[in-house]
Parts: structure tokens; sequence; C-alpha cells
């Protein structure tokens, strides 16, 4: 109940915060008490910030293992169709084919269920609920310093909305008929007739459930975000004091809560058109000689609709990703972080820029040229705050006394995905190289690079960086960085022979590629992207081993802060209970990136000016 | 279960943080009928499209909702005042005016439907069903708010504490938000 200090050490923190702290009086509500009673209330329906995120990480990386051995599946597909997969039989049950000569191939229509369930799983759960939910929860009160979300119990129903909507997207894994099948984007008429494939009937209707639920978590999770941030800053805490993380975390939150709701709209008026035989999306369509009802629906309304959240979806994957980087290279090289208000602004203009250019997902769809020119320009404008961000990292490292730890070599290869991914995106934002390149693996590598391969490096670094504030252990650094090596050549020689795929016609999607005499000549390509696709799950799995090993047995933190960081977070006690902060609240008396000033390494954010200093930005 | 945690006075915008998450959540509302009513002028443009002149219904409707919100605005001046009867009166009429709108709304579609204009005709009425009926989800939410408000009403003493005149507040601003989001889809149904 009371706080009782059992060693006893004196930390000079605490002292900081005695002296300059603010008292809410906190201590007198009891609330640890209230909220963390019993098994249940600690470790389930938790309305603790910390927990929660705990829990979105976990989830998450329970979905990214799901949706990552699915793309192995689909790739030994790809890299050897001739091969014997029936031994994935136990697995996948029907969907494996044995022939008479006691040969198992992969049922095609399960092909596309697999790549349909890899995007929808990777894009939503692992690096939208996975990444964000889990550094908004657990970053947000502790870096601004506040007992909590404004609303815990909002916060609890964000996870458990995920969780629910998880649940109903596992189940239709399960279905007779299998899951649905028509891409990630469930474009009409694939997602709004069900009679469509075997996917579109209970498979999609599932998939429509799971992913409102999905929204209603990210909407209950958004709302908590900026509110927190904007009411519950702890005194002096400026927005211009906010770390970058919480920056980016914030218009991340702003994103999702302006583009999600966009997305429920189309949701709705597909639901409408599946059952109720309205015509939003379904133009005139026969099946086998038969007219439907449906008249003069436009499926490029749809395409309007889904890419206006769609867009947006990806800067939501990618910003937090960037804040949490921009924090690890910081922190790690032991300089401030390069140009901080270049940083912010570059931040706010990828927001607003990621509105207004959701038609080049479109231009082989049919939009008028015209319009594409509109949106050719805004795309490569986009480049702009790009370049700025990537930039000041560069020059955040430059000259730096960098500690090559594994959150920061996470940090760094974000760095160098983040520019090889970003490249291609100038190729295909172009309309007219769209015309050659769309719906080739060149679009397949561009995007697992920039957003997939750079969101995971960003994670990482932030999972490498905060697991201590976690748990109050280490990962291994050995192992961690035996994950880095391995990661990161294997994603290059995964992605990088896709752009000489793309550039070479191979479109994506298919689901052999031996009866085109084209493409029989990058088999022995695709063979070697598969096995190093396998190779590379393979230091995913010890990530995941170092995970849990670490959680119980790892290396005990001894100091309040280990990186020496400024930021709040590291001034909580070690393992810090409902509140956060056990008396006071710290009060921020100097911005973020105080790294070797005036001859000392770091200075925390509690610690007041000196005389005669001056603030540095 | 109340559980805001920090204090209010070092603050620099003195708007509660729940009033603050409301908006936000209308915020987010509003651009899911953006969504509806952008997608709405998309697909108009693309032709094939049923001209019919919306239910008189339709327009009555937005008296009586706008009645309702003045209703619960009267209401709130009388809490804020103390003067017990006028609070709970017009919190009751507040509420049996949002039923009326609802059971309106009911009209006015099956008006709709006796002029020909059934949901899967054409679009063009597809999508008044499906705004107003989004829109009458809405509505129902409020409908809870306000039972909600109307039991605290009768069951608790008139007292103007912090706590209640917030929570009346943000009953007040959500139905006001509802209201006036009908009124824009009105605006927008007969001038698009």
């Amino acid at each position: 109940m009371a706080n009782v200090e059992t060693k006893p050490v004196v930390h000079e923190e605490d002292l900081l915060i005695e002296e300059y702290g603010y008292d809410d009086h906190f201590h007198e509500h009891h609330h640890g008490d209230k909220y963390q009673s019993n098994f249940i209330t600690t470790y389930i329906f938790s309305q603790d910030h910390k927990m929660i995120a705990k829990q979105f990480l976990i989830t998450g990386m329970f979905w990214a293992i799901v949706g990552a051995a699915m793309s192995l599946i689909f790739r030994l597909q790809l890299g050897f169709p001739e091969e014997n997969m029936a031994w994935l039989k136990p697995l996948l049950g029907k969907w494996i084919t044995v022939n008479e000569a006691g040969i198992g191939s992969l049922a095609p229509e399960f092909y596309y269920a697999l790549v349909t369930m890899h995007g929808t799983i990777l894009v939503f759960f692992v690096l939208t609920a996975g990444l964000s939910g889990t550094f908004a929860n657990f970053l947000i009160p502790l870096q601004i310093g506040a007992r909590d979300m404004a609303s815990p119990f909002l916060n609890m129903l964000s996870y458990w909305f995920f969780f629910l909507s998880g649940l109903i997207m596992f189940l239709s894994l399960f279905l007779n008929t299998g899951p649905f099948s028509g891409g990630w984007t469930a474009y009409p008429p694939l997602s709004a007739l069900p009679q469509a494939s075997s996917g579109s009937g209970a498979g999609m209707t599932l998939w429509l459930l799971s992913l409102v639920f999905f929204v209603v978590s990210v909407l209950l999770g958004g709302i908590n975000y900026i509110t927190t941030i904007l009411n519950l800053r702890t005194k002096g805490m400026s927005m211009w004091r906010m770390p970058l993380t919480i920056w980016a975390l914030f218009v991340t939150a702003i994103l999702g809560l302006l583009s999600f709701p966009v997305l429920v709209s189309a949701f709705l008026l597909v639901m409408f058109d599946r059952g109720l035989g309205t015509s939003f999306f379904l133009s005139e369509i026969f099946i086998g000689g038969q007219a439907l009802d449906h008249v003069g629906g436009s499926p490029v309304l749809y395409q309007h609709l889904f890419w206006f959240l769609g867009h947006p979806e990806v800067y939501i994957i990618i910003l937090p990703a960037m804040g949490l980087v921009s924090e690890v290279l910081s922190v790690h090289s032991r300089k401030p972080i390069f140009g901080y208000k270049a940083m912010v602004y570059s931040i706010l203009a990828i927001g607003f820029l990621s509105f207004i250019v959701w038609a080049h997902h479109m231009f082989m769809s049919g939009v008028n040229p015209f319009i594409s020119n509109f949106f050719v320009i805004f795309t490569l404008i986009i480049a702009v705050p790009s370049a700025v961000k990537v930039f000041n990292w560069i020059a955040t490292l430059y000259g730096g006394n960098v500690r090559f730890t594994a959150a920061s070599l996470f940090a760094i290869g974000f760095v160098s995905m983040f520019i090889s991914g970003g490249l291609t995106g100038i190729f295909l934002g172009n309309s007219a190289i769209d015309i050659q390149l769309h719906d080739t693996y060149f679009v397949v590598a561009h995007f697992h690079i920039v957003m997939g391969v750079a969101a995971f490096f960003g994670m990482f670094a932030g999972i490498y960086n905060w697991f201590p504030k976690m748990f109050g252990r280490f990962m291994n650094e050995t192992l961690g960085k035996i994950h880095f090596w391995g990661t990161i050549i294997g994603a290059y020689a995964v992605f990088w022979p896709m752009h000489y795929l793309g550039m070479a016609g191979v479109p994506r999607r298919y689901y052999r590629f031996d009866s085109f005499a084209a493409f029989g000549q990058f088999d022995a390509m695709n063979q070697f992207i598969t096995i190093a696709a396998i190779v590379t799950f393979g230091f995913q799995v010890l990530f995941v081993i170092n995970f849990f090993y670490s959680i119980w047995k790892g290396r005990k933190m001894t100091s309040r802060n280990p990186w020496g960081a400024t930021t709040l977070e590291w001034t909580t006690p070690l393992e810090p209970g409902h509140g956060n902060w056990p008396g006071k609240l710290p009060t921020v008396q100097r911005w973020a990136y105080d790294y070797g000033k005036d001859g000392k390494e770091f200075i925390p954010q509690i610690q007041p000016l000196e005389e005669g200093e001056k603030e540095g930005h | 279960m109340n559980a805001t945690l920090a204090t209010t006075d070092y603050r620099r915008s003195r708007m509660h943080p729940k009033k603050f998450a409301l908006l936000i959540a209308c915020a987010s509302i509003l651009m899911m009928f953006a969504a509806f009513t952008s997608a709405y002028i998309v697909r108009q443009a693309a032709g094939n499209w049923l001209e019919f002149r919306l239910p008189d219904l339709f327009y009555l409707n937005t008296g009586v909702i706008l009645l309702s919100s003045l209703s619960l605005h009267s209401s709130y001046l009388a809490f804020k005042r103390g003067k017990t009867l006028m609070y709970r009166l017009f919190l009751v009429g507040a509420l049996i005016l949002g039923l009326a709108f609802l059971v309106l709304q009911y009209q006015g579609w099956q008006a709709l439907t006796a002029i020909g204009v059934e949901l899967t005709t054409n679009p063009s009425g597809s999508f008044v069903y499906v705004i107003s009926g989004v829109h009458a989800a809405h509505i129902l939410g409020g409908i809870a708010a306000l039972l909600v408000a109307i039991l605290h009403a009768f069951a608790l003493q008139h007292r103007v504490t912090p706590a209640r005149k917030l929570r009346f507040e943000l009953t007040l601003i959500y139905w006001h938000f509802v209201d006036l989001l009908w009124v824009y889809l009105l605006v927008f149904f007969t001038f698009s």
C-alpha cells in the first residue's frame, strides 16, 4: 500500500522530483489498490497503460508469427511449385490436395486466402495494433509525465475490441469454405458478392465483422492518445519539449481518427451490397450467363473510400516507427536529435499530405489521367519531408559517440530500409512508370521494404530499447545483434531481387509462373527468395525466444536509467506501479534532447536549467 | 472506474479531458458521414441517378429534433439554476421528442418506399436509406444517454456537483451534435 523503499538507496531523480515535482495528492487516492487487486484486474482486464501495452505487444507478436508463417507457405509454393507439400496436410487439411502419385499441392484458392490473410494480419493486427498500440500505450503517459491515459477504462476496451477482432479473424481461418481470399484491400465484386469465390461467403462476413471491431479498437485508442497528449502533460511539458516519439504517436492517432471512420463507411456499404441487394459498388454483372439484379454500382468508388484510409494507414504504420527511431538514435549516439523542429514539421507535413495522395493506388483503375497528375505531384512532394527526416537521422549519427546496441543497430537499419524503399516510391508515384510497374513484384518489393521491414525495424529498435522499462530485465544483446544482422541481410535478400522480377513484368498474386515461358527464367530467383525468407524467419524465432526468455531470466536492470536517456520514463522506479511515480509527478524543465551539453553526457528533463543556461533547440 | 488521474489546475486548456475526448469522437463520426456524402457526390456525378423529392416527413422531423435539442438545453439551464421541476420536465421532453424523431424517421422511410424509391431501386435512394439509417443509430445512442440522464434526474437529489454537471454537459454536447448532423444531412439531401 504505502510505497516503502526496500533499499535505502537514494536516487538523484527522486530528490529532483521531490524538490521540483508537482504534488497531485496521488498517494491519497490509492488507485493502485483499486486497479490491481487480483490476478484478473492485474493481468487480464487491466486498466494500467503499461499492462495494456504489453498485451498489445504480445498479441501482436502472436499475429506476426501467424502472418509470417503464412508467407512461408505461399513462398514455398512460388519457389518450389513442383515439390511435395503433403507434409503440410496435418496443418492445412483439405487445402493440400494429394494426387495419385502421393504428391501434395497447395489448393489455388487457399493460396489466395493465405496472401489475403497475410496482408490483413500484418497491416492491421501487427503493424497498427502491435506497433502503435504497444508504444502509444506504453510511452505516452510515461514520457509526458501522466499517471495514466485520460480514460483507462476506454483504453482497456480498446485492447479487448482488438482481441475480439483477432478472435473472429482467427475463427475465419477454420471455415469450411476458407477465409476471405480477395486480397487485403477487399475490392468489390470479390468482397461484395458472396458467390464470387469460396472465401467471399462466410469468410468475408467474418473478415468485415473483425475489421469493424478493429476500427472500434483503433478509435477508442486514438481518442485516448490524443486527449492524453493534449490534456495530461505534466507541468512544464510544452508541446515543443515533447520527445519525437510523442509527436509521432500524436499525429498517428489523428490520422487514424480521421481515416478509419471512412473505412467503416465503405464496409457498411459493402455489407448492404452483400446482404440487402443495393448496388453501391456492384455494376451489371453476369455469373454463369445469368444477369444479377445489381445495376449501376461503381467498384472504383469503393477504391476511393478504401484508399482514403489505405494511404494514411501506411503512415499510421511508419510514423510510430519513425518516432521510436528518432529517440533511439539520439540516445544511443549521445547527441541531440538533429533538427528537432524540422522533424516535427516533417511529421506534420507527412500527416497532412497522406490525406491527399490516395489515388496513386488507383492510377491503373481508370481514373482520369488529369486527376492522376494532381496525385503524382503530391505523392512526390512527400519525398521532401521524408528526405528531411532521413537527413536528420544521418546528421544525428554523424560525429556521435554511437553505442552499437541491438536497439541502435535496428534504428540504423530502419534508416537504411527507409531509404531503399523510399527511392522506389518515387518510381511508383509516377503514373506513367506505373503503367509498367503496377501490380508487379516491384510494388511488392517497394511496400515490403518501406513499410513492412522498416516498420518492423522501428518496432524492434523500440522493443530492445524499452524492454528494460517494460519488464525490469534486459534482452540478451548478443542474440539481439545476431537477430539484427540476420534480419537485415535476410530482408534485403528476400526483397531486393523482387525489384528485378517486377521490372521484368512478373505480376504479383499469381499462384505459379511455370506455365508462362516469359517468367521461366526467374525460377532460380524465386527459389532463392523462398530460401532467404525461411532463413530470415528463423532469425525471428531467435528473437521470440530471446524475448520470452528475457522476461523471466534476462539480466536484471539494476539502475533506473541504463541508457542514460533524458526522458521522463527513466525517472520512474525500476518496476513502476499504477500511477507510474510513487510520490509527486515530475515536472519538466527542459527539452528532451540535452545530450553532450556543457560537458555533461546527458541532462534529464527534470533537471532545472542552470543560471544563465539557455534551453537548447 | 472514474479514473482521470491528472489534476486540473496547471492545464492550459480548462476543458475537461472527457469533454475533449467526446469532441474528438464527434470528429470521427463526422468523418464517417463526410465519407458517405462524398461517396454520394461521386456516385451522383457518374450518372444513372434517380432524382426524387424527399418526403415532407423528413422536414417535419428536423423540427422535432431541433425542439428536442432546445428542450434538453432548457433542462440543462434549469439544472444549473436549481429548478428541479423544469430540469426534469424538459429532460423528459427531450427524450420524448427524440423518440418521436425515430418514429417519424421510420415513417419517412415508409413514405419513400411508397413513392417507389425502395432500398435497392437506385443508388440515389439507397444512399438516403443508409445515411439516415446510420444517423438514426447514432440517435439511438443519444437516447441511451438521455435515459441514463433521466435516471439520475429522478433517482438522485438535485445537486449541482461538478461531476453531475460534466455528465450532463457530455450528454448535451452529443445530443446537439447528432441534431446538427441531421440538419447537415437534410441540407445535403435537399441541395445535392
